[in-house]
């Protein structure tokens, strides 16, 4: 019996029962603790929500996050676009570092202790080309490596193994992810499938033709492009009605700033996260930080384009985070904010910032671990047009802290996700993680169609399949994508059947099982250990 | 492998090389002519992906040659440009100085300088315009596809350069250069003033350089960003100390040279470029001369560059998967023919799209259709009547304009320098296109146009579909439903649908749930006996656009 299940048959709401879990004792908790009610997993309350915010075009950290204790030589390596010190928005319980002018709403979460700010996170081997760069931040790659799926992907594929076959489900009838906006990205791409969904209009409903079309041949380039098509018209239809059903429960939010396209995104999270989808991670994005030229009236640094920007983030970030409040779900969300990397150090002489290395990111919620994580940039007496934020913090040591503290996602798990071991950031508080594992009732949700025996494993592992008979292949990828070995490639009468995939030489890590049968595909993570 | 063979024959025992993901492909056809049937089928292709488009009278033109005369006469481009985009705004908000007051509403806006941001929000939604009526109106040649290619290549977007002028003078260039020498548009294009302008070229200067083109000319333009070992952060450095100096002059938009912001000291590159060193000079000429040594020294990295601009030809004329077998067929000896060629486009194109591989059955049917492809293929393939005043043109174009925009393809305004994610996006490319917001987009587009249409001005913009039925096909084949659908399906479809739909199809909207094909013979013969016969056009009328509508809105119709 899973932890959960067991808990739903046996412990009543309302009484303590004198049980350790994990050490500790449930009796500490009532029946309205977090905790209890997290066991239980019946309540909203538990439904956890990551909001991730992209800056589009590489955010200027540095006139964002100020870097006061050095302010000298902050000032002579950008003097002409340098934020004046008198200026800079102070922050309670600290003089050296302050925010700038224009984030006035970031300031007030700051000191109200909802707002951490997580110092030059970046990566090793910093890449400076916009799309490489934002490739790495979304898959959660190396610098030099090129993987194929996103890590919100990774993660929804490890909750969800199933997905999409026989979605939506009872257990998790709404969709795992939402992205607003009309471009889906790499982050939530899984192993073999988009696992989240893109909309900019939560009223929006088609009624597709029903699938009549002939079954495509699967093993040709178009019978692939028309399954993907056929999937995501099927997809739209069954989570259109989740998602109007959920946005309609919403009738008064708080206020958001009009001409604020981030604030606008925000305002629908707020509202389906409030309309009750138990969807796990939203992301929105925003554009224009690409500032090579102009980024500060010359005038005026403190206003500009940059100026524009940060009040965009900052107005949007506090007005979604009032509106969660008056909408009693605060305890539920927490957000973060990244760009796919910072400016240079020395400005140029167009008023404007080339591309850089490592920048700050900020982490909002109630429940976050307020406060500045890390120490300011050095920057040398003197900066050079050479010189970048060095890293201090690996992006994602965030997304591994975020999954390990927010969502519970456990260690091994974690290592499948992240495709190797980050430093544990303490960023948020969710007193269920602190006891228990991931909810493990919706990972048996859908058909569950290739599964292997053990995992992790050592060498050799056993992959059984289930076919619906004719054509099966089963072969096993790594996270690029390539194909290391293929297991079966031939017709078959329906059943289940078992493989063996022997790893011997090959280095630790993740492999992704990929079956396919006619126009149906599964993909099972399995990782290599010691 | 032709169509029949592919069906028939036992896979290929064990493939020569691993399938990457989701590739699926055991193609091993190469750059051989291709010598097989040709048919409505073959030229369709051709036409989808050269064209926007297979018209029915365009592939009858076709259809008359050889495949390797109707390739060459697609890449026979015409030399002269259309007429230039309309001024097709009124002189509302624009300041009484500014010098678009004095263009006349219907004449061309492009000769004359304009610095008000209400005139340029306007020119550029003209420009825009204007660009979807020429691929509407496009000529029979592969011109109009190449210019859209090369946008998406040297991406610039009027949002950054704000001027419509500017717009038109790239896109020009893109035009005139569309089947050209690739190594020629490189230069041209790093001192065109929307380019310039785009990349900061015209901020930058030798006491603070800036990287922006230097580094996008090596990145995104010609090495690519995947060749190992590659350029380095020195070389974009150095390359960007090259490029100063260049300015725009916004009173008269010429582009000029000075040379007091130009760096005049010797720029070292790194060993990827041999450890080249580009000699500092100081007059116009010589940096001119120094631009020409960059360009060079790129170009000598001539296999990286080759294997790139093929490769991204390939994605878009072909498909985005590129296994090893085809690396080896056509990849390798295409960019050998490139380079060895002195950079033209033509004869690359030539050979690719007369190829065994260009007609192989896998490399066709599986491109996606971008939203630009979806809306001018279903205007000139349903011939849709467009109104001939330039007033009410720039009305519709600009409507469609909108439409795609809305379903992610923004014309002119592509979301990056890097062009539109569908042509570089790992793993999804192509289905890029298609999500949950915009396949509905989409849908709701085609249900307009069959259905009520889109009117602006007292003006209708719709899929007449017994016209289109009755110009497109003998009275013999309308006759008999069968036959019908097949004509049909061979003009919007390039991926088969079974007898089984066919006929469910047929019978459920041709026949009216009736099984008797004499049903709809009848109503065709009772139509074209007396076509001023209200009730009889009405019950051809009222099974045809149904029927359109439903092929329309199945997945299949989103390939090409």
């Amino acid at each position: 019996m899973k932890r959960r299940d067991f808990f739903k048959q046996t412990l009543p709401a309302s009484v303590t029962l004198p049980a350790l879990l994990n050490g500790f004792s449930v009796k500490a908790f009532t029946g309205a603790s977090p905790l209890v009610q997290a066991l239980m997993g019946t309540a909203t309350d538990t439904d956890k929500v990551l909001v991730m915010i992209q800056l589009n075009g590489g955010n200027d950290g540095l006139n964002m996050v100020i870097p006061i204790e050095t302010y000298s030589n902050y000032y002579n390596a950008r003097a002409n676009i340098a934020i004046a010190q008198n200026k800079i928005l102070a922050l309670n319980g600290t003089s050296k570092t302050g925010l700038h002018p224009s984030m006035t709403g970031l300031q007030t979460l700051y000191n109200e202790k909802k707002l951490a700010i997580i110092q030059a996170v970046g990566y090793e081997h910093p890449n400076f080309s916009h799309f490489r760069a934002t490739d790495i931040w979304m898959s959660a790659s190396d610098s030099e490596q090129v993987i194929s799926t996103g890590w919100i992907g990774r993660y929804l594929n490890i909750e969800y193994p199933n997905f999409p076959n026989g979605y939506p489900t009872a257990q998790m009838p709404d969709p795992l992810a939402i992205q607003i906006g009309s471009v889906a990205n790499l982050a939530m791409q899984g192993p073999a499938f988009p696992m989240g969904m893109t909309i900019s209009n939560v009223n929006g409903n088609y009624l597709f033709l029903d699938e009549i079309g002939d079954p495509p041949t699967a093993n040709t380039p178009w019978g692939k492009e028309l399954t993907y098509i056929r999937m995501i018209m099927g997809q739209t239809e069954k989570y259109s009605n989740v998602i109007r059903a959920a946005a309609a429960k919403v009738t008064s939010q708080g206020s958001y700033p009009s001409g604020n396209d981030l604030a606008q995104q925000l305002k629908i999270v707020a509202r389906l996260v409030k309309g009750g989808l138990k969807t796990r991670v939203y992301m929105v994005s925003t554009g224009g930080f690409d500032t090579h030229s102009s980024q500060v009236e010359a005038a005026d640094t403190t206003v500009g384009t940059h100026a524009r920007l940060m009040a965009r983030v900052s107005d949007a970030i506090k007005s979604f985070m009032d509106d969660l409040k008056g909408l009693g779900v605060d305890d539920r969300v927490i957000g973060m904010t990244f760009s796919e990397f910072g400016r240079r150090i020395k400005s140029n002489s167009s008023l404007g910032t080339d591309h850089g290395a490592a920048a700050p990111v900020f982490v909002f919620g109630k429940n976050v671990r307020s406060g500045i994580f890390g120490t300011n940039p050095t920057i040398p007496t003197g900066a050079g047009g050479n010189d970048n934020v060095p890293y201090q913090y690996d992006f994602r040591s965030i997304y591994a802290s975020i999954l390990k503290q927010w969502f519970c996602v456990n260690d091994n798990d974690l290592q499948t996700i992240m495709l190797k071991n980050f430093q544990n950031i303490p960023l948020c508080v969710n007193a269920a993680c602190g006891a228990t594992g991931v909810d493990d009732v919706i990972r048996g949700d859908g058909e569950q169609l290739i599964v292997n025996y053990p995992n992790p494993f050592v060498e050799r592992t056993s992959i059984t399949f289930n076919t619906k008979g004719g054509h099966t292949l089963v072969q096993v990828m790594d996270t690029m994508g390539r194909v290391i070995k293929t297991l079966t490639d031939k017709v078959y009468t329906s059943g289940t059947y078992t493989v063996s995939f022997d790893g011997y030489g090959l280095p630790l890590g993740v492999y992704y099982a990929r079956f396919q049968n006619g126009a149906t595909q599964q993909v099972r993570p399995m990782l290599k250990t010691r | 492998m032709d169509r029949r063979e592919f069906f028939t024959l036992k896979r290929r025992a064990k493939a020569t090389s691993p399938k990457p993901y989701a590739g699926l492909r055991q193609i091993y056809s190469g750059l051989t002519p291709y010598t097989g049937t040709w048919t409505v089928k073959e030229v369709s292709h051709l036409l989808k992906r050269t064209m926007f488009g297979a018209k029915k009278a365009d592939i009858d033109y076709f259809l008359a040659m050889t495949p390797s005369a109707a390739v060459d006469a697609l890449l026979n481009v015409p030399t002269g440009l259309p007429a230039p985009p309309l001024k097709n705004y009124d002189n509302t908000g624009i300041d009484a100085t500014d010098g678009d007051i004095a263009v006349a509403q219907g004449a061309t806006w492009v000769n004359t300088v304009s610095d008000d941001g209400t005139a340029n929000g306007n020119r550029v939604n003209s420009l825009k315009s204007w660009w979807i009526g020429n691929m509407i109106n496009q000529d029979r040649s592969i011109r109009e596809k190449m210019t859209l290619f090369w946008h998406n290549h040297f991406a610039t977007e009027t949002i950054e350069y704000e001027r419509g002028t500017y717009g038109y003078r790239y896109n020009t260039l893109l035009r005139e250069s569309a089947v050209g020498n690739f190594k020629k548009l490189v230069k041209d294009m790093t001192l065109n003033i929307a380019m310039l302008r785009y990349l900061n070229g015209y901020l930058n200067t030798n006491t603070a350089p800036d990287e922006n083109y230097a580094r996008e000319l090596q990145e995104l333009f010609t090495l690519g960003k995947e060749n190992n070992p590659n350029y380095t952060e020195d070389d974009v450095k150095a390359a960007a100390r090259v490029l100063t100096g260049w300015r725009i002059k916004k009173e008269d938009e010429t582009i000029f040279f000075n040379a007091n912001q130009h760096d005049r000291n010797s720029k070292t590159f790194s060993s990827f470029f041999n450890g080249t060193v580009i000699a500092g000079r100081s007059d116009a000429a010589g940096a001119e001369a120094e631009l020409d040594d960059l360009i060079n020294m790129i170009f000598a990295k001539s296999v990286e560059v080759s294997e790139f601009i093929v490769k991204k030809l390939y994605t878009w004329f072909v498909y985005y998967t590129i296994e090893p077998d085809t690396i080896t067929n056509v990849i390798k000896p295409l960019a050998q023919q490139f380079r060895d060629g002195g950079w033209e486009i033509k004869p690359v194109l030539a050979t690719l799209l007369k190829s065994e591989h260009f007609f192989d059955i896998l490399s066709q049917g599986c491109l996606i259709k971008s939203p630009i492809e979806m809306i001018v293929m279903m205007m000139r393939e349903f011939d849709v009547a467009f109104p001939a005043d330039y007033e009410n043109q720039y009305y519709m174009w600009d409507y469609l304009r909108s439409q795609a925009t809305t379903m992610q393809q923004n014309l002119f305004d592509p979301p990056s320098v890097s062009g539109w994610p569908a042509y570089y996006q790992v793993p999804q490319f192509y289905e890029m296109w298609i999500n949950h917001d915009t396949m509905p987009k989409r849908e709701m587009f085609i249900d307009l146009l069959i259905v009520n249409g889109y009117t602006r001005n007292n003006v209708k913009l719709i899929i007449d579909p017994v016209a289109f039925t009755e110009n497109s096909f003998p009275t013999a084949v309308i006759l008999d439903p069968n036959t019908f659908i097949d004509a049909v399906l061979d003009i919007l479809y390039r991926v088969p649908l079974s007898a089984t739909v066919k006929t469910n199809i047929k019978t459920q909207i041709l026949l009216l749930g009736q099984y008797d094909d004499h049903y709809w013979t009848n109503a065709w013969f009772t139509y074209i006996g007396d076509k001023t016969n209200m009730a009889g056009y009405s019950a051809v009328f009222n099974r045809l656009q149904p029927f359109y509508k439903y092929l329309m809105n199945l997945a299949e119709y989103q390939l090409a």
